[in-house]
């Protein structure tokens, strides 16, 4: 499985989101420290889920980080996480 | 182990504003730490740069020690305030500021 479907079903899993959007943006860091041939190494993760509810930044971070802690330690060498609730989002969109 | 736990203990606890980052505030060498320097430059805010890439030791150490998988980490008042992703949200939101203000860290630049 790729990694990037790999993520997707682990998060999808965990946060049953209301939006998910995992991007692998591995092209733009070629050639840099923690960059594979075959790319799989960069994710941007966009998500929205009301298991956020309450939480501080920090507090949703380490959420994603523990549902994703086995492919971090190998697979994943860098991720970048936008997380928020429903209610963010739809002020979001609002404005 | 214990003295890579008591070295980053002594850093966080001796200096107000500390990023653990792969190269240093001159050269960082990667674009998280790179984007994390900008800002707090962009503040004004003074910090010290403790690079990663100085041993696998530490590397890991950080990593275990905020148990936080990825580098940059930044410590403000021996508080861990988050990675290149929360910086850049809470300096986009206008927070970062604030938190300095509130934490009384000189931003020369506000």
């Amino acid at each position: 499985m790729a990694v990037v479907d790999m993520i997707i079903k682990k998060l999808e899993a965990r946060f049953a989101p209301e939006y998910l959007n995992v991007t692998d943006e591995s092209h733009r860091h070629k050639g840099h420290a923690g960059s594979r041939p075959g790319g799989e190494t960069h994710f941007w993760v966009k998500i929205t889920s009301s298991h956020f509810d309450g939480l501080s930044r920090i507090e949703r971070h380490r959420l994603i980080n523990d549902c994703l802690c086995v492919e971090l330690k190998g697979l994943i060498h860098a991720l970048t996480v936008k997380a928020k609730t429903p209610a963010e989002a739809a002020e979001a969109e609002n404005k | 182990m214990t003295d890579i736990n008591g070295f980053i203990s002594s850093e966080i606890k001796d200096n107000e504003v500390v990023l653990f980052m792969k190269g240093t505030p001159v050269f960082p060498q990667c674009g998280f730490s790179g984007q994390v320097v900008q800002i707090l430059s962009y503040l004004g805010v003074s910090f010290k740069g403790v690079n990663v890439l100085d041993s696998d030791e530490l590397r890991d150490g950080i990593k275990t020690f905020s148990n936080w998988p990825t580098i940059p980490q930044l410590y403000v008042k021996g508080e861990f305030l988050g990675g290149c992703d929360i910086i850049r949200e809470m300096f986009e939101d206008d927070e970062l500021r604030a938190f300095f203000k509130e934490n009384d860290i000189d931003m020369m630049n506000v």
